[in-house]
């Protein structure tokens, strides 16, 4: 995918001056001795963590290695198409987070309507395409409705950025108060199905099987994606529209529909991760806002239209949520989540444009 | 020469409050015309008029009878005008095959297809795989030229095409205009280079700001000092050793 390789300022030339080429190498020595003193503080050190170091407690570091990239591979589904609508459109979709939760809920209610039940669902009851059909389902409506948005709301305000967040950030609170009136406020799931429901052993540590097909379900999406964008005319075009978007329409290609297939693939793909979602950790109100924060933080970190740097950025904030809870000091243990701001600033001080972006 | 297939008529246009193209007019058939003059004449912009990357002000440009101003850059590239912008502009995530790929769409009995381009320049066929950002200047330049040609279009408009090049890498530049033209292509060049401009066309279109001061053979051009000094700026010689300033750069001269 696309191989724009973010430029951080770079000390000038043999004739800069000295002060200047500090000024830009610090924050990278900085971030440098951060990620090493990380490494050797969850290998060796962790002190007090409710994990130990990794040397002591191998089994607790491979299984929260396993969480932080299952995990990622949900972030990655839903990030992707964020930053692919924004990698071509320039468009801050802050209703992705809708999307999600709307796939979400859609895809639980299909699945309840396909049992014949609501409650007490047990996972031997699922079988295979009592998962997929109401992801499928789920997904499609959410990027049938993004379509719409799209044509209704955004077509004609192409360019116009800040217009556009508004305008989605609109949707997002009219959305938002429509489902909670059409699904309640209740927290739903959506079950696994029973054939990958299983706990195995890994040095010791029992696993859920389920984390795995969901890394599975994403490394598929992520594959489907790439070959769409590599292997595609379309897919090309979309990436070169990412480059010079002008430049495409100079060469007498109709980026208009481009744009609409685009924002429908983007909308769908935040549908998939919302029914994954759903199987995951559940779907409620203000999921949307916080899968909105994750595409955000993902694609912040990655750079901005980048895909790679949506896998990158995914991985990183990943690994941030799965290990800060395991290896901090247990009285620290409450600042977890602030870790992962600790993540965006170093990031951004070494490559203000994120890991793969570039100045727009 | 042949009957105008291209007219250009009184036409303005700008950026904001700021007036680069004044009542500018000529016309062309099928054949090569370059356009030179100084930087600040307004030749980049004339090229992005016509494209409808600027939207005229008033006036008309008509190509096959058709009227093409204020319409969109797609539907002006649809009309069969081919643009090579300054500063080639390839999309530096797409390899070589990529670029030509993406245009490439039921070309399958026209003129230009991938091979026909990897034929016109061999070199880029050895490039296939790189990125189009990881070129040379040269090589980054036949890729704008064989992109364009896909469109199959009946116009090649290029903007500083020689601009960044070395002498051999802008006769081959030459050549395939000369090829072009033979095939029946017109090819309009915007050009500062004096050598390329005049081996490129004979008919050669002085542009003072914003408009065509006047029209002179290639020979004469060549041959007057005097004119160049006036037209074209101190300097302005036929050697073109020394590549300008800033080579691949996106920058616009307005």
């Amino acid at each position: 995918m696309s191989t724009a390789v973010g430029q951080a300022p770079q000390a000038g030339d043999g004739t800069a001056d000295s002060k200047r080429s500090v000024v830009y190498a610090l924050p990278k020595a900085v971030a440098y001795a951060a990620a090493a003193f990380v490494v050797v503080w969850v290998l060796f050190i962790a002190g007090d963590s409710p994990a130990g170091p990794a040397v002591s407690n191998p089994g607790r570091f491979v299984v929260t290695l396993l969480d932080a990239i299952t995990f990622a591979g949900l972030l990655f589904v839903v990030a992707s198409g964020f930053t692919l609508i924004f990698g071509l459109m320039r468009t801050v979709n802050m209703a992705h987070g809708s999307l999600f939760l709307l796939a979400a809920f859609v895809a639980i209610n299909v699945q309840h309507a396909m049992l014949g039940k609501s409650r007490n669902i047990v996972a031997d009851e699922v079988g295979i395409l009592d998962w997929v059909v109401p992801m499928l389902v789920g997904a499609l409506v959410a990027a049938c409705v993004g379509l719409i948005l799209q044509q209704l709301f955004l077509r004609w305000n192409q360019g116009q950025e800040l217009r556009q967040a508004l305008i989605t950030l609109a949707i997002t609170v009219i959305m938002a108060d429509q489902m909670l009136n059409h699904f309640g406020g209740l927290a739903l799931r959506m079950t696994w199905p029973g054939s990958v429901t299983h706990f195995i052993e890994i040095l010791g540590q029992r696993y859920a099987t389920t984390r795995l097909f969901m890394l599975a379900v994403a490394v598929l999406v992520g594959a489907l994606l790439w070959l769409w964008l590599n292997r595609t005319r379309m897919g090309l075009v979309i990436r070169a529209g990412v480059d010079d978007e002008t430049m495409v329409r100079a060469l007498g290609i109709n980026i208009t529909f481009v744009f609409a297939v685009t924002f429908f693939v983007g909308a769908f793909l935040a549908g998939i991760g919302g029914a994954m979602g759903a199987s995951f950790a559940g779907a409620a109100t203000g999921s949307d806002g916080d899968w909105l924060l994750n595409s955000l933080v993902v694609v912040i970190i990655g750079g901005l239209g980048s895909i790679k740097g949506a896998v990158a950025g995914s991985l990183l904030y990943g690994m941030v949520i799965a290990f800060a809870p395991a290896y901090l000091p247990s009285r620290y243990s409450f600042y977890a989540i602030i870790l992962t701001f600790v993540l965006l600033a170093v990031v951004l001080a070494v490559r203000p444009y994120g890991l793969f972006g570039r100045p727009a | 020469m042949s009957d105008a297939t291209f007219r250009v008529e009184s036409l303005c246009a700008g950026y904001g409050e700021a007036r680069v193209l004044d009542d500018l007019s000529f016309d062309m058939g099928t054949e090569a015309v370059a356009i030179v003059g100084r930087n600040g004449m307004g030749k980049t912009t004339l090229c992005e008029a016509i494209m409808g990357l600027v939207k005229p002000w008033s006036g008309a440009i008509i190509h096959d009878g058709e009227r093409i101003d204020g319409q969109t850059p797609e539907r002006i590239a649809r009309s069969g005008i081919a643009y090579v912008p300054q500063g080639r502009r390839l999309f530096p995530s797409l390899t070589v095959d990529e670029h030509l790929a993406m245009l490439s769409k039921g070309n399958g009995d026209k003129r230009w297809t991938p091979e026909a381009v990897y034929e016109l320049f061999p070199r880029l066929a050895e490039r296939r795989r790189q990125g189009g950002g990881k070129l040379s200047g040269g090589e980054q330049q036949m890729l704008a030229v064989g992109r364009a040609l896909l469109l199959n279009g009946s116009m090649l408009l290029m903007d500083e095409p020689s601009e960044g090049l070395a002498p051999t890498i802008v006769d081959i530049l030459i050549e395939a205009v000369h090829h072009l033209v033979e095939e029946g292509v017109a090819v309009l060049v915007v050009e500062q280079n004096l050598r390329a401009a005049t081996e490129m066309a004979e008919r050669q279109l002085v542009m003072v700001s914003g408009r065509i001061e006047t029209e002179v053979t290639a020979a004469r051009l060549l041959g007057d000092a005097e004119l160049q000094r006036r037209y074209l700026g101190v300097g302005a010689s036929i050697d073109d050793g020394e590549p300008s300033p800033g080579g691949a750069s996106k920058g616009h001269d307005t």
